[in-house]
């Protein structure tokens, strides 16, 4: 059989301030027909701009050399690259569809899903509205839209996520195109959502016959839904071979780091057990650092709004070396609770002491003992440091400020010591933050928060910003830093195997409840609660055949 | 909830003009100062009552604005309310010529200028609406009235008609105050057409600015709004790109446009003051200038508030109405 | 491929305008840098608009140079211009109905616009920045107070807030400076809500970064908050704004002049009261008196909103034109991804 989509020495350059930019550089992939293709990369590996080309969708700024060839389901070629605007306007919809990133701002807000749909279907040939309204409900239907008669009326905000994301698919599939280009189709979503829509796009595939090229930087949804993978690094394909080969024997050096890169759930399980050993007599009745009680958190309401509860009930310690993972979907309340231990978000109800200050009702006073002592690694690195400072001058600012030195200048000793333990150069104190990669800035972030010697570091989401190579260096350096200091930690992530690489013992958040708590071993091992059962059966593992094993698993508890 | 801000919005606006009026004394003094001997004008004061408590006076005024009741002019010593409706008409009408050439002129080259952005037509437009925005109306008035008035005479110099065209009215007994309206009621196309010519100069003026912003509006609202995941989704399943601008760009923009060319009937107003006063066209405008020169702080201060309410309630008005439109409101 | 032939990533094409070399703070500066950055119709935009206003601030600067009369002067040693002479070679541009040379109102007029522009964006920033910041900042039910009442006045018309203005300060006529003071401070009032704005939502947004947490989890101060972290950061849109108000001065000092609340034509020019003056005259035919007035307010205006207009765009990385190449070029850059991270 001839393939849908043939890419043949593809090359893309931007332009941009700094000049040209090469993003995608002599590439060539096939696609053929009921094929999933998975490309995979890091950020900047040219893999979303190859995906926009099947449509022909880069921006102005863009040069393009190179064929790309599509075939639609009655013989007809198009060359995307070379064709004209009507030509690749009929293409779209029709040969070749795209399932975006982010299905909130994909669908358009002033307009009912049914009128999107409906217009897709009338953009390719003259249909009667009634009978593209029909076609309208059965996609719906097919992608497990409830109730989709009434539904086709409603407005984009009156869906969720992961049904935002199952209309976009509805739109994509409605003109039955014989290739769909989904562009990280899960990655805005939580892990159990994603979970549903990787099992719809295979449903479909396996339905419609629709091969599919899935764009993607997460390992675990390769696994779960590839046949072919092809590995992108630096706008070149570097390894491409089939799903079952690539995860059990990488060829290529970098396809092999990637893999090692990503954190498995259970690897840190014998680490976690080995520290719990070693604590002295009479650690467990030591005074906690933190101690919730009954804690609860909410945002008051404006205008009229009702109050939101954020945090209900929750109760936990964490005590002196303790790493303590917090984990949870969107909304869980996790990241809350980190901001109300380090005093950003006022406590409503019950009893939070962060090293023996009562949090609930404090003032800026009351906190001032407290503060030198606690430290805290922002989420994103892009907006942690002040762009006008140098990274010295971040890095010195909590001296200064507790008066431990007279100026960033007198500090720079010291920050030269911080910069080294977080393995950055020295040079890079002169730098401003916009400089820096993601993985250094969120590295000097963490001197940072070390920088007055905390005996409490509060980690929210540290590296969920971080491509996954980047990722694992981050951890390891904080595993290294923690065991070298012995600061205890509240680490808060959505990703359960981030989190149970560090963490002593795991709390599960789910709609600001307290779930489920215990060692590593006990959550992720023999997981007593439904929800912690389902998260866990939700995330996908990098390794096909345990993944397949797994997705019959979730199938089970689903039924159950 | 937001639209509850009307009300202090308007008490602001109010005591604003008041405190602002009565800051340098009292409009008696200002407007008769060296006229009068000090016994004559103490005794004026006295009679108006701006010698009570300044307190007292402000409740009065306060009372008499939310009743309708602005005093009387000391110039030519007729009601403020009765000059706000004899001439806010003319204003209103003036606006509304203007309003219409904007959205005639403003929309479709924005949304052209939007879409062809930073190519040649884009540039173009966007040329001539910043020329548009930089050119003051009275400018532009003077120069149309020397181009088309006196030296082609197409158009009549000044006013909003002709006496013949006056008498028709008036023996038709149409009297509204809007003359295009009344024209229609004499049933004289001569008339409609007197009317029309006299109305086509202050419009263009006051019309070309506003259609200058609004371009600049409209173009970078839909230049926001086509730079979305949406647009491009709608485009990757094959929309052509001239229904990306019509349907997708324009209607979320849509929302943003309306409440900012809400704010724009401030600068409407402004407008008319000066064009009025370029055309002679007897509104409001104009005769807040006369009042000006006359030094008339009694009918400045009750025309000023009008339109400073005006502008409150329209811009309270439109933002009900960009919510109607937005979905993400009404449901 | 090796894993020692994964080339490490610099910071190259991430913001090269740090690393200029020696010589280049002269790349560096506000427009220069921005009229470097630009291409094609935005430069041409920039560069229009940066000349209308150099000659503008020039013909200011250097007003008793350029002008061959004084502003007030109706007489020379050859007796008497007399009103309303066609241009000659006497008198360029003409004279007016009240006999004044109008080159040299004109001239002398650009001299006004410039310091009340100056006078009113100055003090305007100044009130607007403090008041933005402090409101932004500790919010609470000041802030609330403050929003309503900028929004209230930000709704007056303009020019109607400014006739009010003047008639307080100076009682609607005076001398230069008090007539340039009058009409700058009367702009600056109607400008003080915009920046007020501004810099707010700026402060707002600023505020919850997190590099403002940041400061906060250390208990660092309010005071070192506001102007260490939070100040520069949320002022950088002000030249824009600050481009873009200067012309709405221009023109708001015009239609003050216009309705005759400028400055008394014995103190100084103003091309708005003159424009006034010339009301009848175009009725009778005459274009010089109002042609030259005009079109300076008009070439003025349009300079600096040219100016502000494309610094809006270049300053916008969506609306910023960047050169296309015909052909595919340019180096792989900018990838997170660095050499020690995949070992």
């Amino acid at each position: 059989m001839s393939a849908v989509a043939t890419i043949t020495d593809l090359a893309v350059s931007f332009a941009t301030d700094a000049g040209p930019v090469r993003a995608v550089d002599g590439v060539s992939l096939d696609v053929s027909p009921g094929e999933v293709l998975a490309v995979v990369g890091e950020s900047g590996s040219g893999k979303t701009v190859t995906a926009k080309t099947l449509l022909g969708l880069l921006p102005e700024t863009a040069t393009t050399r190179g064929a790309v060839v599509l075939t639609g389901r009655d013989g007809r070629e198009t060359d995307v690259v070379h064709v004209s605007g009507a030509k690749l306007r009929e293409a779209r919809g029709r040969d070749v569809a795209m399932v975006f990133q982010e299905p909130s701002s994909v669908l358009n807000p002033v307009y009912t899903v049914g009128w999107q749909i409906v217009e897709g279907i009338r953009a390719h040939g003259e249909v009667s509205h009634k009978v593209a309204r029909q076609r309208a409900v059965e996609v719906l239907r097919q992608v497990g839209i409830p109730d989709p008669e009434h539904r086709i009326d409603h407005y984009p905000h009156q869906f969720s996520g992961g049904q935002k994301q199952r209309i976009v698919i509805a739109m994509a599939l409605v003109l039955g195109p014989s290739l769909i280009v989904a562009d990280e189709p899960t990655t805005a979503l939580d892990v159990t959502v994603q979970a549903e829509i990787l099992d719809l796009l295979r449903t479909l595939r396996d339905e419609t016959g629709t091969a599919i090229v899935l764009i993607t930087h997460n390992m675990g949804v390769v696994a779960d839904l590839a046949d072919r993978v092809a590995v992108m690094y630096q706008g070149k394909v570097v390894e491409q071979a089939p799903v079952g080969e690539l995860f059990a024997d990488p060829q290529d050096d970098y396809t092999r780091a990637l893999l090692k890169a990503v954190p498995r759930i259970g690897e840190g399980t014998a680490r976690a057990v080995e520290r719990a050993s070693s604590r002295p007599d009479g650690w467990a009745d030591s005074e906690p650092v933190v101690r919730a009680d009954d804690l609860r958190i909410v945002y008051p309401g404006r205008f009229r709004q009702p109050a939101f509860t954020a945090v209900d009930g929750v109760s936990l310690t964490i005590r002196p070396g303790e790493v303590l993972g917090l984990v949870g979907e969107s909304g869980s309340g996790k990241t809350t609770i980190a901001r109300a231990i380090a005093g950003l978000t006022p406590v409503s109800g019950g009893s939070l002491k962060v090293l023996g200050t009562e949090m609930r009702g404090a003032k800026g006073r009351d906190l001032k003992a407290m503060r030198p002592r606690l430290g805290f690694v922002f989420q994103d690195p892009a907006t942690s440091f002040n762009p006008l400072l140098t990274i010295a001058q971040c890095v010195a600012e909590p001296l200064v400020v507790h008066g431990r030195a007279k100026s960033a200048e007198a500090a720079r000793r010291r920050v030269d010591e911080l910069l080294e333990a977080v393995q950055l150069p020295r040079s890079y104190g002169d730098r401003f933050p916009h400089e820096l990669s993601g993985g250094q800035r969120q590295r000097a972030s963490l001197a940072r928060g070390l920088a007055l010697d905390p005996e409490l570091l509060v980690a929210d989401e540290p590296t969920s910003a971080l491509d996954v190579s980047v990722q694992a260096r981050v951890l390891e350096l904080f595993a290294e830093l923690q065991k070298e200091l012995g600061f205890a930690c509240l680490f808060v992530s959505h990703d359960l195997a981030v989190v149970d690489l560090l963490a002593d013992r795991i709390a599960v958040l789910y709609r600001g409840e307290l779930v489920e708590e215990g060692t590593g071993a006990e959550v992720l091992g023999a997981p007593r609660e439904d929800y912690t059962r389902r998260l866990l059966a939700s995330l996908p593992v990098p390794d096909p055949v345990a993944q397949a094993e797994r997705r019959e698993a979730l199938r089970a508890l689903q039924v159950g | 909830m937001r639209f509850l801000l009307i009300i202090p919005t308007v008490f602001i606006l109010v005591t604003t003009v008041f405190v602002l009026m009565r800051a340098t004394g009292d409009p008696i003094t200002a407007a008769l100062g060296g006229r009068l001997t000090p016994d004559q004008l103490a005794e004026r004061i006295h009679a108006a009552g701006y010698d009570r408590p300044i307190l007292v006076q402000y409740l009065e005024y306060l009372r008499g604005v939310f009743t309708g009741d602005f005093g009387t002019t000391l110039s030519d010593n007729r009601p403020v309310t009765e000059v706000l409706t004899t001439y806010g008409s003319a204003t209103l009408e003036l606006a509304a010529y203007a309003i219409v050439v904007a959205l005639l002129l403003g929309i479709p080259f924005g949304m052209i200028s939007g879409y062809f952005r930073d190519r040649l037509p884009d540039a173009v437009l966007r040329i001539l609406a910043i020329l548009a925005y930089a050119t003051p109306v009275f400018f532009a008035g003077l120069l149309l009235k020397l181009v088309f008035s006196v030296w082609l005479g197409w158009f009549p110099v000044a006013g909003r008609v002709s006496t013949n065209g006056e008498i028709a009215m008036q023996m038709a007994g149409a009297d509204s105050g809007f003359m295009l309206v009344d024209a229609f009621r004499t049933g004289d196309p001569a008339v409609v057409l007197d009317v029309l010519s006299h109305a086509v100069l202050p419009a263009a003026a006051l019309g070309l600015l506003t259609a200058g912003v609004f371009l600049r509006l409209v173009r970078t609202n839909v230049i926001g709004t086509l730079g979305t995941g949406y647009v491009e989704a709608a485009r990757s399943r094959g929309v052509a790109e001239s229904r990306l601008v019509r349907k997708h760009a324009w209607r979320p923009a849509l929302i943003p446009i309306i409440t900012v060319a809400g704010m724009q009937v401030a600068m409407l107003l402004v407008g008319a003051v000066l064009t009025e006063t370029t055309f002679e066209w007897r509104g409001l405008g104009f005769q807040l200038a006369e009042y000006l020169q006359a030094r008339d702080f009694v009918a400045v201060q009750g025309i000023v508030v009008l339109m400073a309410v005006v502008v409150a309630v329209t811009n309270f008005l439109v933002d009900i109405i960009a919510a109607l439109i937005d979905p993400r409101v009404r449901y | 491929m090796s894993a020692a032939e994964i080339t490490p990533v610099g910071t190259q094409g991430a913001a090269p305008e740090h690393l200029g070399g020696r010589g280049s703070w002269f790349k560096k500066l506000p427009v220069v840098h921005q009229v470097r950055q630009s291409v094609g119709l935005q430069r041409g935009m920039l560069i229009a608009g940066i000349v209308l206003v150099a000659v503008f601030v020039l013909v200011a600067v250097f007003a008793p140079l350029i002008a061959p009369y004084g502003w007030s002067q109706l007489r020379s040693l050859d007796g008497a211009f007399g009103a309303q002479q066609a241009p000659s070679a006497e008198h360029w541009f003409g004279t007016t109905v009240g006999g004044y040379d109008v080159l040299s109102r004109v001239v002398w007029g650009a001299r006004t616009a410039l310091l009340v522009v100056i006078v009113a964006v100055v003090s305007s920033i100044v009130v607007g920045v403090l008041l933005g910041l402090v409101s932004g900042y500790f919010g609470g039910w000041l802030d609330r107070l403050l929003v309503v009442v900028a929004d209230a006045i930000y709704a007056f018309p303009s020019l109607l807030l400014a006739i009010l203005l003047a008639i307080v300060i100076s009682g609607g006529q005076s001398n230069m400076w008090g007539g340039i003071f009058a009409a700058a401070l009367s702009i600056t009032v109607v400008f003080i809500p915009q920046y007020f704005r501004v810099v707010r939502s700026e402060v707002v947004r600023i505020k919850g970064e997190a590099f403002v947490d940041s400061a906060r989890v250390l208990g660092t101060g309010h005071w070192r908050i506001m102007t260490r972290h939070v100040l520069r950061n949320s002022t950088r849109t002000l030249p824009l704004i600050v481009t873009l108000n200067a012309s709405e001065a221009i023109l708001t000092l015009a239609g003050l002049g216009f309705l005759g609340f400028g400055i008394e034509p014995t103190a100084a020019a103003e091309w708005g009261y003159d424009l006034q003056r010339a009301i009848a005259d175009v009725t009778s035919g005459i274009w010089w008196t109002s042609m030259f007035p005009g079109l300076a307010i008009v070439f003025t205006a349009m300079g600096v909103t040219l100016m502000g207009e494309s610094l809006n765009d270049l300053a916008d990385p969506r609306l910023r034109m960047r050169a296309r190449s015909s052909k595919v070029s340019g180096d792989v850059a900018a990838t997170s991804v660095e050499k020690g991270d995949v070992a």
